[in-house]
This record gives C-alpha cells, sequence and structure tokens, in this order.
C-alpha cells in the first residue's frame, strides 16, 4: 500500500551537504518555514557523509549546530522523482510517496565521481575513490587492505589520507595531470593561505606514499573480485597486487534535478545569475551543479541562494567577495587537474590497435550497465534482466 | 534505539551495528558480489552514494533496492543474486 504524505513549505532546499545547509539556515534567517530534503540516509553530503551524531571538523559541527537551531524541517531517505505540477514535486523513500509543495526552491544536489572505463573495470572491489571513503565512513574495516588510489583531482589525496588514517595499506596514488600542472597549482595555493596548510597536513599524512603523476589505470583483473592493477606511466607499465582500486576521475555534477526542471545549463552546469538564481523563476541553485569548487564555495554560495531566495538582497551581496575568491581558487583546481585529451579519453583508457579486443569487451560491459539502468528505469518495479 | 539490529541476509542471521547501510553489512560478511550483470558477471558497489545502481538488491521481497542507501533494520529479509 502507498502512503503519501504532503509538505507545504515556503523554501524547499534538495540536497543536504554543505550548499544545502548553508542554503536552508540562511534562508530560516529571514522566518520562512525551510524544509530541507535529502535522499541520503543522514544529512552532511559527501564530504561531511556519516558525520551528522559525530563531526570530525569543526566546520561541520557548527554547520550542524546552526541547521538544528534554525527553523528547519528535515527530512532524509527521500529522493525526488517528477514535477507533478507548477510548483509541486513527487519524491520517495524506500517505504512512501511524499509530495512537496513550495514557492521557491533552492537546488543543492552536488557532484559525484567521474568514472572512466578500463578492462577489468566492473570487477567487484574497483570502486571510485570517494567511493571506497563512503563504504570506509559507513563502516567497512579497511585496516590492513591494499588500496590503490587512482584518477585525478584533490579528493585522490584526501581519500589516501583517510584510509591511511583508517589502517589501510596505501600502496600508491596514481595521478594523470602533468607535473607542470600540478606545480602549477601548488604555487597558486600561496595565494589561499588556508588551502596551502590543507596540503601541508595532507603532505604529511601521506609521507610515505608514493603520488605518481602523469601515472593512470589501463586495466584491473581477478577472479571474483580484483586481485590487481596495471598502471601506465609514460612508456612503462607497473603491476601492482592489491585488495581494493579506488579510482575516480575528479567530479561531474548532478543536473539531473535541474533539468528535469527545465533549467538552463551552461557548458554542463546549471547557469545562474550573480544571486544564484536560475533560468527558472523562483528556482536557485548553489554548490557543485554551478561550477565544481568544493566545501568552501559551496557554503558562501548556499548562503547567498538561501538570503536571495528570501528576499535579503543585501545579506546575499556581502558576500558576493568571498565568493569571487573561491571561485578563483575553483578555476585553477579544475584547470589543474582537467583530464588528457579532454573530449575523447583515448589517452586515459589507452584504446590502440592491439587492445581492440578488451576495448571491446569493456565496451560491451559498458553498454550492459546502460542497458541494465535504462531497463530499470523503463521497467519501473519490474525485474530489469 | 537499540545498539545491534538483526536482519537476514541470504536467509542467513546475522547482527550490525544500528546505523549500518545495508552495502556495508553484505561487504562485512563476505558478499562481494552483489549483483550480476545481463551477461552474468559479478558486480560490486562502484560510487557508494546512490548513484550507480550496482548495489541494488532485493529487500523484503522489494527488488532494486539501493543498498548503499539503506539502512539494516530489525527483521529485514536481503537477498543477492
Amino acid at each position: 500500500m502507498i502512503r503519501v504524505r504532503s509538505f507545504d513549505t515556503d523554501v524547499l532546499v534538495v540536497g543536504g551537504g554543505p550548499a544545502g545547509l548553508a542554503a536552508a539556515y540562511s534562508a530560516a534567517q529571514g522566518g520562512r518555514r525551510v524544509l530541507l530534503v535529502d535522499e541520503n540516509p543522514t544529512l552532511g553530503g559527501q564530504i561531511w557523509r556519516g558525520e551528522w551524531m559525530a563531526p570530525r571538523s569543526l566546520e561541520a559541527a557548527s554547520w550542524f549546530d546552526r541547521v538544528r537551531r534554525a527553523r528547519v524541517s528535515l527530512l532524509t531517505g527521500v529522493r525526488i522523482v517528477a514535477e507533478v505540477a507548477e510548483k509541486t514535486l513527487l519524491g520517495e523513500s524506500q517505504d512512501a510517496t511524499y509530495e512537496f509543495r513550495y514557492k521557491t526552491m533552492i537546488l543543492a544536489t552536488g557532484a559525484r565521481e567521474r568514472f572512466l572505463p578500463f578492462p577489468g573495470w566492473t570487477l567487484p572491489n574497483v570502486m571510485g575513490a570517494g567511493g571506497l571513503q563512503a563504504l570506509v565512513k559507513m563502516g567497512l574495516p579497511i585496516r590492513g587492505k591494499r588500496v590503490v588510489v587512482a584518477g585525478t583531482g584533490p579528493l585522490l589525496l584526501a581519500v589516501a589520507a583517510y584510509l591511511h588514517a583508517q589502517g589501510a595499506k596505501v600502496l600508491t596514488i596514481a595521478e594523470q595531470a602533468s607535473r607542470s600542472q600540478v606545480l602549477s597549482l601548488a604555487r597558486t595555493l600561496l595565494r589561499f593561505p588556508s588551502k596551502a596548510w590543507q596540503a601541508v597536513l595532507l603532505r604529511g599524512q601521506l609521507w610515505r606514499i608514493p603520488y605518481d603523476l602523469e601515472c593512470w589505470p589501463i586495466s584491473a583483473y581477478g577472479e571474483g573480485s580484483v586481485q590487481g592493477v596495471l598502471l601506465r606511466q609514460g612508456s612503462r607499465t607497473r603491476e601492482i597486487p592489491c585488495d581494493y582500486v579506488a579510482c575516480g576521475f575528479h567530479l561531474v555534477p548532478n543536473v539531473e534535478l535541474a533539468l528535469l526542471l527545465g533549467c538552463e545549463l551552461r557548458d554542463g552546469y546549471v547557469r545562474v545569475n550573480e544571486f544564484q538564481e536560475t533560468s527558472r523563476a523562483d528556482v536557485f541553485c548553489a554548490g557543485e551543479p554551478v561550477g565544481l569548487g568544493g566545501v568552501d564555495l559551496a557554503l558562501v554560495e548556499g548562503q547567498i541562494a538561501g538570503y536571495a531566495a528570501t528576499g535579503r538582497l543585501d545579506a546575499a551581496r556581502a558576500l558576493f567577495g568571498r565568493r569571487a575568491h573561491w571561485r578563483r581558487f575553483a578555476s585553477r583546481l579544475n584547470r589543474a587537474f582537467a583530464l588528457r585529451q579532454q573530449g575523447d579519453y583515448r589517452e586515459l583508457v589507452h584504446i590502440g590497435p592491439d587492445r581492440a579486443g578488451e576495448v571491446l569487451q569493456w565496451a560491451q560491459t559498458f553498454v550492459d550497465r546502460v542497458d541494465a539502468f535504462l531497463r530499470l528505469q523503463l521497467d519501473g518495479g519490474n525485474d530489469a534482466r | 534505539m537499540s545498539e545491534i539490529v538483526s536482519l537476514k541476509i541470504n536467509g542467513m542471521p546475522i547482527t550490525v551495528p544500528s546505523g549500518t547501510t545495508v552495502l556495508v553489512a553484505l561487504l562485512m560478511n563476505g558478499i562481494v558480489g552483489i549483483r550480476r550483470s545481463v551477461t552474468g558477471e559479478r558486480r560490486g558497489p562502484l560510487c557508494g552514494i546512490g548513484v550507480c545502481f550496482e548495489c541494488r538488491v532485493t529487500i523484503n521481497d522489494q527488488p532494486h533496492c539501493r543498498s548503499c542507501q539503506i539502512l539494516c533494520q530489525n527483521g529485514m529479509d536481503v537477498r543477492t543474486e
């Protein structure tokens, strides 16, 4: 039996990571009714995953505290699935259906890792870098396990440090970006002292772990689950036996809900004006969907969206300077970790005539994945296969 | 709220701390291949955050539940492929 629960709210915030929490808190300051909905079991998004009851940083603790004290209704385990009428969204949880009527909405749907296929990428225990971190945060034992962290982006370093601290044997960090790109980013850090300090701390935590630049996985192997990975660096190929491959190539924004609502995109990101308002009136957007920028930028954008969505334009304007600061940092970061030969990924997935058979095989498994996914979407509750 | 949750994985009774996701319960009990692809290959979790659908299981006869997004509850019946 399906139960439908109805909610009426002034401001609906979708997504409970840093951007959504900051938006919900700021919107509530104006006395409006605010409802925050997140599809995960607890709030915090990816960066503060599993920390809602036990924050690991002062920043997370202070934002959780602010949201708890503000007049914000919280709903977790519910994902938005459809727009059924003007300013009315449908959501679903494991056992119920929800209807949300709102006056203003703020999208804070975050980002996910970019995955590039390579032979063996579908083996169990080959997963995203952030993916493995998420599972360990939720209780997966990792002590003593051998892990190869690979892909690109600052997340690789954070994940390696986290896994190392949890007792994993991080064998190497394979970063596809070039030495000159990473060095130029390192110089940039001097202008962002808090980030420079983070980098120094990370370097200390990762003291004995190799950081291999211009290096990426070309295949993984194993029976039943992964037993090793081949890394390519220049003309050299190395085989590393391991228990996990944690591989992600930076991030892609979650823009599906924005698209569902008809918000315009620009270069793959949700287009917003200076007040974080999308092309659709009364729909605002903050955080990764408007441009990858990390927690600092997400928090500022969330506050701007929260204030602007409740008509407090001066409070929003007061934060423009800080937003510009973190946007400069974000653009440097995204440039440093841009994919090699972006657009066709040919170098990264190592497609050559000598490997045509393997490539066909992984292409087929990729097609399988898409096929299974589409069938799931089309068949709904029926068995997809 | 109890500290320990009891549920069944493929008919086998297990206990986990409350707040554990179904996926982590599966992995902790040695089940790393969660589902099978259309060609029968073993598949495990990829994204860990509810996006990739590679950790789908059947919970209380409801198929296609994303095990990484669902917390274990007393009396749950979880089935993998």
